[in-house]
């Protein structure tokens, strides 16, 4: 097969799987307790200098708690995956958490508009970038997923996105098309937010799974976080519901509201209030400085920022409203 | 006639490409408007499909995000970026809307730097999200934008997301699947397609208060004229009443 054109992004990580299967080979496999601290699951598995992803989409099922702790433990010269990243990338961006991204969607808050402070650092050249796409990035965790260097897609293709990424372009040994090869992204760690766990890791993701079954299966290590812990009978009850299973896991952490200020389905809603003034007061560093101080260096733990926030009654409007049941109060109708 | 204001002229517009039956991948905002808007005026069995994995939801309001519980909300199956993005690249998908910091002639996006120096912008902007991947799979792809020389340029800065590259047979050659491309260009001011062999911009249709010039003056190259350019239709006071009490009843769309 002959390389017909390459990208000139650099590749934070070594898509050779048999590297990765040799680290596989020896991750543990006992089925035994995981819970701890979030505290302690990112001093534990967070490194300086390594490769993160987090899972979920934009705002949506995003372990912000988890976010926040790296922050507040000062990590430094991570690279990150920045597929549809918003808040869970502006977080680590004020932190200065990485310096090398991987990119398909960054700096945005869709609708919400554009970090200014997350623009900053990236138009600072402090941080090396790789461009992707939000499939190619899904592709990449695949790859690593079925255990094989690539995936061939046909995406990118005769444009600067495909220039200035670490993919490659062939010609198809079967139908002379060409198509471009995503290479696998073995992550160092990653941090998924769920649903429900038990205590040795199997999860539930109720609704849409975005990328977070082949980046369970890429990562290397997986912290879990989730917003309720349940028991292995529930799990063995109804093994249909189980998204990840335990031994792809290495931490388990309940932090109920783990996901805060973003939405978790059916459990909350995001607090467009509080993500609106996370924007504003990036306008001006004293405030933003501020901010960060207030809702993650001075937090012990998220609880004390969801206090900070409006606590158990934010929540129980985040609720209401995730269910559309202000709806129907507004309208009188329940 | 009703009055309307911009966005509502676009939405409209955008909604009418929808047939029933159509399969389209949608983002927030204007999008996603126009898809509601068409479900509900004349295309009921319009499939909506958002790239986080929401698939022909029953959506009970405007979605903020692409992947919040709305673009699943009583939909006929919640799955994955892969799963959508892989019904794109099957060919499933007739059409996409997207959006961009800027546009050439033949369509190309860019939504990543502002710049010479890709290390260091001028300015950075989100990147291709989904959009690399909605264009290169879907088969035919309309942009929704506002008229403005700062945005139609003569040459992107960074071709994050192909339209029909460097004209005539390039996209073809580039190895991305056939018959997909720029379809329509919706702005406020008219309507543009792509002239079929140069594969250039094309004006085909210009909005009630406005001329060729209008258009022309308001784009940084040289715009194409169909043979027979004709006036859009307004949008009814069905679509408007549809789109204002429906749709976006509060207004993050469409505006005040």
């Amino acid at each position: 097969m002959t390389v017909l054109e390459e990208g000139k992004g650099r590749l934070f990580t070594d898509p050779d799987p048999d590297k990765a299967r040799e680290f596989f080979k020896k991750k543990s496999r006992k089925m035994e307790s995981k819970v701890m601290s979030l505290n302690e699951a990112v001093a534990k598995f967070v490194h300086d200098g390594e490769y993160l992803a987090v899972g979920g989409f934009g705002a949506n099922r995003t372990p912000i708690a988890a976010c926040h702790e790296i922050v507040r433990q000062g990590r430094k010269n991570m690279a990150f995956a920045g597929k549809t990243a918003t808040h869970d990338f502006q977080i680590l961006a004020a932190g200065e958490v990485f310096d090398r991204v991987d990119v398909a969607y960054i700096v945005g808050l869709e609708a919400r508009g554009l970090s200014p402070c997350s623009r900053k650092y990236m138009e600072s050249g402090k941080v090396e970038v790789c461009e992707w796409t939000n499939y190619g990035l899904a592709a990449r965790f695949k790859a690593a997923a079925m255990g094989v260097p690539y995936v061939p897609a046909r995406n990118m293709l005769g444009t600067d996105t495909f220039r200035y990424s670490g993919a490659k372009i062939v010609e198809c040994p079967f139908t002379g098309k060409r198509l471009t090869l995503l290479p696998a992204l073995y992550p160092d760690v990653a941090v998924i937010h769920v649903h429900e766990a038990d205590v040795y890791g199997n999860a539930r993701i109720r609704g849409i799974l975005i990328m977070d079954g082949d980046l369970s299966k890429a990562a290397k290590r997986l912290i879990i976080t989730t917003e309720r812990l349940i028991s292995n009978d529930e799990i063995r009850r109804d093994p249909t519901s189980t998204s990840i299973p335990f031994y792809l896991v290495d931490a388990v952490c309940e932090v109920r509201y783990g996901a805060y200020p973003g939405t978790m389905a059916y459990e909350y809603f995001s607090d467009e209030e509080h993500l609106r003034e996370w924007l504003n007061v990036q306008k001006d560093p004293e405030e933003f400085r501020g901010f960060l101080a207030r809702n993650i260096y001075e937090c012990p733990d998220h609880y004390e920022y969801i206090r900070r926030n409006g606590g158990i009654e934010k929540m129980n409007k985040l609720r209401q409203k995730e269910l559309l049941l202000h709806r129907e109060i507004t309208h009188g109708q329940l | 006639m009703a009055s309307y204001n911009t966005m509502e002229i676009m939405i409209c517009v955008a909604a009418r490409e929808l047939e029933d039956g159509a399969t389209v991948g949608v983002g927030t905002g204007a999008p996603c408007a126009a898809a509601m808007l068409a479900q509900k005026a004349h295309s009921p069995n319009l499939v909506i499909m958002f790239e986080a994995g929401g698939v022909s939801p029953l959506l009970p309001e405007m979605p903020i995000s692409v992947g919040d519980s709305r673009t699943f909300y009583k939909a006929v199956m919640a799955s994955s970026m892969c799963d959508i993005m892989e019904t794109c690249s099957r060919g499933f998908v007739d059409y996409t809307f997207l959006g961009g910091a800027q546009i050439d002639m033949y369509g190309n996006l860019n939504s990543t730097i502002i710049g010479e120096n890709h290390r260091k912008p001028k300015v950075r902007f989100p990147g291709s999200g989904g959009a690399n991947d909605f264009a290169s799979f879907c088969w035919k792809t309309m942009v929704m934008t506002l008229q403005d020389a700062r945005r139609f340029v003569g040459k992107v800065d960074f071709v994050t997301t192909p339209g029909w590259l460097t004209g005539g047979d390039s996209r073809a050659k580039s190895g991305l699947p056939a018959g997909t491309g720029p379809y329509r260009i919706i702005t406020n001011m008219g309507t543009m397609d792509f002239e079929p062999h140069s594969k250039r911009m094309r004006v085909i249709s210009i909005n009630p208060g406005y001329s060729f010039k209008h258009l022309q003056d308001n784009c940084g190259f040289e715009l194409l004229q169909a043979s027979n350019i004709i006036q859009t239709k307004a949008p009814s006071e069905q679509e408007l009443c549809i789109l204002r009490e429906e749709v976006d009843p509060y207004r993050y769309v469409i505006g005040r």
